[in-house]
């Protein structure tokens, strides 16, 4: 498989932060490049969904610059990161559980809505339009994604493996240049583990997304990633591809454990 | 009349049936599919256009008359046209079961010399791909959804569209061609090759040709007044011969629409949405849909829970005789009116049956009360009898002689006969050409005068309907001299809701035993209800109280057979119940869920032993299982055996 992997879209340099005296990151700097898959591993605690966080502008770092897309910031304030095409999804899903998987998947759609609430409402003309299209574009996600038999059942009665699906569908909604997968495969199944991760290397191969996801299971990891990036008490360890971490001695040592 | 006969012989295909139509209701629906949401629809004229564009491309790679195109996916329209295409240019189309394994897919495609496949998506390419090598007739693979497709560059996989397009170019340039071939086409020619899905061996390839699909699509379109009104879904597999009748062979004789589903598991909803007229399905799905109606029930208020069983109690008698053309007094009549604003109707409506005037099923016995339930309503439900070597089509219950436990009288144009051990032979217009490649097999089963042996044992009741009790050769003799008809004690076991699948054992031996296997929807919902906690299949199917339950169901069953003198010495003394569910992935039933009794019978050799050995009472188990994705894994349990009660026969003792 051949997929062109482009120039550095984000880069973190030297990011520290810190809650009152807990040190949560301690200078990480980190690029990653269009089009690749990238993960973030590390132990608990390590600090991989506070970089997530900062990624996203959710918490806002002591210390270090974020660029992205050439655009040099102390740091990201989330409506920004979302209207820059920087999605994501939660470790704990965090859908509307009494709307359907429809509608969870359209209020992806509402920051590429342009009618005020009066035409929406109204649902005349240019409004209406732009409602039929945007529903165009989450039935091709409902499609993509697979989940036509749910699509009018509310989320909050579906399982859990379901509702990931849902809300991955939701960030791929804002049509996103990045996309931030929060362990997207924790308390999954075998089979719902490999649905995830072809839905994630189907994502990345047909939008051209950028992802950069956190996992705790390797083998996932080592299969589906170009690169991964290893994370231990908020410091970086290694940074490289799924073979170069692997023979790392340092990751051996923190995280994959020490032979013996 | 003479003018319809003359027509009726010219249409001798289905590519000719399709043209006809296409001139004549060119703007009448042919085809529906729900894709993003919507239901797309084609016209005859436009599916005409469809299977011509694809033809001809076909014919531009090099498919020549003779060829053999694999077809291999869920129901869509675009594989209901590959089959056609290839008919029109004198190919013949094998379709496949979608859900099987490469390794399955193996014998079926080598046998038949596919040397093209049409097949749905990325995951058949992927199996294709997977064995290819050892495929040396399969030439190209066409794949219908370009999803996940862009990075395979191999020079034989093509995009089903782009087929297409090389195929409107070849028409401009050869506008004749498509005609001319068509035109070729005889009904004596072989129109398709349907596997078997075996319950014992190799699968054999059925050989039918366009007569036999014709002539029987036409017979049954006058036993049932079908029309070209109907409105039928789609969504049993492409490569069993049922669907090759109602969806495709009816449809393109009588012209009536074919509706195909979203996916698998939208069927429930789609099924309500196009409201089908007319509606196969296997006993398994009406057992399912009353399940989930009766579960649904009992979590319903109390207003609703007794207006729902007052309004049923009443359907059983009257709803019946209505459906029946029995005399109904006029009271009656007003109380079933008022049950369909209330319950029939808005029930109706959420199964999707509310325009359903005619309903099949076949393939396995169906029980008494779920027949009722639907009859009750108003659904003309029907059984039928059928194989693959017939064209479906043996017997079939005509209106107004509908009974639970037979499946009805001889079709028109089919002739039947018993023979010595009650084995059933046929002979009728749709009875097969042969099996491909496989002579033996075909004298076996096809004698030189056309009978035809169907391997099952029954009997003529009263009033000359057929009642099938079991496969020929399973129906065994037990130590005493009393008969054992496997299918027959498992169908009356498994007509409870609790039980999902069961296997008898009795041949040769002094006492009949049993597995059993418990369906975790409706025995996990009654766990529910009485707080009894369980972690899953193995460990609710191993509890005390779940063999207390299912002791209920056995020994009425016992006395259900105590009734019949021959069978009363065939009640079940001591059963289990199974800690896994049979499993076609597992080899243990067939693609349509049929019981393989060998196999089951090998691999759990240990618990058959424990079973006849009276001074055991638990035994233990390893057996593999296979997930979806194709790896196995190992369950390890430990059994409970129960003995049950039986009870001595009232004839018996009366004789005496």
């Amino acid at each position: 498989m051949e997929r062109k992997i482009g120039e550095t879209l984000l880069s973190v340099d030297h990011i520290s932060l810190s809650f009152g005296g807990v040190k949560a990151l301690t200078d990480i700097s980190f690029s990653i490049r269009e089009k690749e898959v990238f993960a973030i591993i590390g132990p608990n605690g390590a600090g991989k969904t506070s970089m997530l966080n900062v990624i996203n502008g959710f918490y806002h770092p002591q210390e270090g610059e974020i660029t992205y897309k050439g655009v040099h910031r102390k740091q990201m304030r989330s409506h920004e990161a979302a209207v820059q095409g920087i999605a994501r999804t939660f470790q704990n899903v965090a859908l509307f559980k009494g709307m359907s998987t429809l509608d969870n998947i359209m209020t992806g759609r509402i920051i590429r809505m342009k009618r005020n609430l009066f035409w929406q409402a109204m649902y005349l003309g240019p409004a209406r339009k732009e409602e039929m299209e945007n529903r165009e574009f989450v039935e091709d996600i409902i499609d993509f994604l697979e989940i036509q038999a749910i699509r009018r059942t509310p989320v909050g009665r579906l399982p859990y493996g379901l509702q990931k699906r849902v809300e991955l569908g939701r960030a791929l909604a804002m049509e996103p240049e990045l996309l931030l997968l929060d362990e997207p495969m924790a308390g999954m199944n075998i089979e719902e583990k490999q649905d995830m991760c072809r839905f994630i290397l189907d994502v990345n191969d047909q939008y051209g997304t950028t992802i950069a996801l956190i996992e705790h299971d390797m083998g996932v990891v080592m299969d589906i990633s170009d690169r991964v990036v290893v994370l231990d008490y908020g410091k970086k360890l290694a940074d490289g591809s799924p073979d170069e971490v692997r023979a790392n001695q340092d990751v051996i040592d923190a995280y994959l454990g020490v032979p013996h | 009349m003479t003018e319809t006969a003359r027509i009726d012989k010219k249409l001798d295909t289905i590519p000719k049936l399709l043209l006809d139509h296409a001139k004549r209701r060119g703007n009448s629906p042919a085809n529906r599919h729900k894709d993003l949401g919507i239901w797309q629809s084609w016209t005859w004229s436009e599916v005409a256009e469809e299977v011509r564009n694809l033809a001809c491309g076909l014919a531009k790679l090099g498919f020549k008359r003779g060829d053999k195109l694999a077809v291999i996916g869920d129901n869509r329209p675009r594989l209901y046209w590959s089959m056609v295409a290839a008919q029109a240019l004198g190919g013949i189309p094998v379709p496949l079961y979608q859900d099987s394994v490469a390794e399955e897919m193996v014998y079926v495609l080598e046998n038949s010399d596919a040397k093209f496949a049409i097949v749905q998506n990325q995951e058949q390419t992927d199996k294709l791909l997977e064995i290819k090598d050892r495929l040396p007739h399969l030439e190209y693979i066409c794949y219908e959804e370009p999803r996940g497709m862009r990075d395979y560059t191999q020079e034989f996989v093509f995009y089903y569209k782009d087929v297409q397009q090389t195929g409107r170019a070849f028409h401009g340039e050869n506008p004749d061609y498509f005609l001319q071939e068509l035109e070729q086409g005889q009904g004596s020619d072989i129109s398709i090759f349907l596997y078997t899905s075996g319950t014992t061996g190799k699968p054999k390839g059925v050989v039918l040709t366009a007569d036999n699909l014709i002539i029987t699509a036409r017979n049954s379109i006058d036993f049932d007044n079908l029309t070209s009104d109907e409105e039928v879904l789609a969504y049993l597999p492409m490569a069993w011969v049922g669907d090759n009748i109602f969806s495709l062979a009816q449809a393109y004789v009588i012209g009536f629409c074919v509706n195909c589903p979203e996916n698998p598991e939208t069927v429930m909803t789609d099924l309500k949405e196009i409201g089908p007229t007319y509606y196969f399905a296997p006993p398994a799905i009406y057992e399912t849909v009353l399940t989930k109606v009766m579960i649904r029930m009992e979590d319903a208020g109390k207003i609703k829970r007794s207006m729902f069983n007052y309004f049923m109690e009443l359907a059983k008698s009257v709803g019946i005789r209505i459906l029946d053309g029995k005399a109904v007094s006029f009271s009656e009549k007003l109380l079933y009116s008022i049950g369909q604003i209330l319950v029939y109707g808005p029930l109706r409506n959420n199964l999707g049956l509310s325009r359903t005037r005619l309903a099949y099923t076949a393939g396995e016995a169906i029980g008494p009360e779920i027949f009722e339930f639907f009859r009750s309503l108003g659904i003309n439900i029907k059984q039928l009898y059928g194989q693959t070597e017939a064209s479906v089509f043996i017997c079939a219950q005509p209106d107004g002689q509908v009974k639970a436990d037979t499946v009805g009288t001889a079709y028109p144009g089919v002739e039947l006969r018993l023979a010595d051990n009650n084995e059933v032979f046929y002979r009728s217009p749709g009875v097969f050409h042969s099996y491909y490649k496989n002579p033996e097999s075909t004298a076996d089963t096809k004698d030189a005068e056309g009978w035809v042996a169907t391997g099952d044992a029954g009997f003529f009741d009263e009033d000359g309907h057929l009642k099938i009790i079991d496969r020929a050769k399973d129906v065994g003799r037990m130590t005493d001299g009393s008969m054992f008809a496997p299918k027959y004690i498992e169908n009356k076991l498994k007509f409870f809701p609790f039980i999902k699948e069961a296997v008898a054992f009795g041949d040769e031996k002094d006492y009949a035993t049993a597995f059993i296997c418990i369906d975790i929807e409706a025995v996990g919902n009654w766990a529910e209800r009485r707080n009894l906690a369980y972690s899953g299949y193995t460990d609710l199917s191993a509890r005390d109280e779940v063999y207390d339950l299912l002791q209920e169901c056995v020994e009425s069953v016992n006395a259900d057979l105590a009734r019949d003198e021959k069978l009363s010495g065939s009640q079940i003394k001591r059963y289990l119940l199974l800690h896994k569910e049979l499993d076609a992935d597992d080899g243990e039933l067939t693609r349509t869920r049929k019981v393989r009794r060998r196999i089951v019978a090998e691999k759990y050799a240990v618990l058959i032993t424990a079973l006849d050995d009276p001074q055991q009472t638990h035994c233990e188990i390893d057996s593999q299982m296979t997930f979806e994705d194709g790896r196995t894994g190992n369950v390890h349990a430990d059994l409970q055996i129960r003995e049950s009660v039986r009870i001595k026969s009232h004839v018996h003792t009366l004789a005496a």
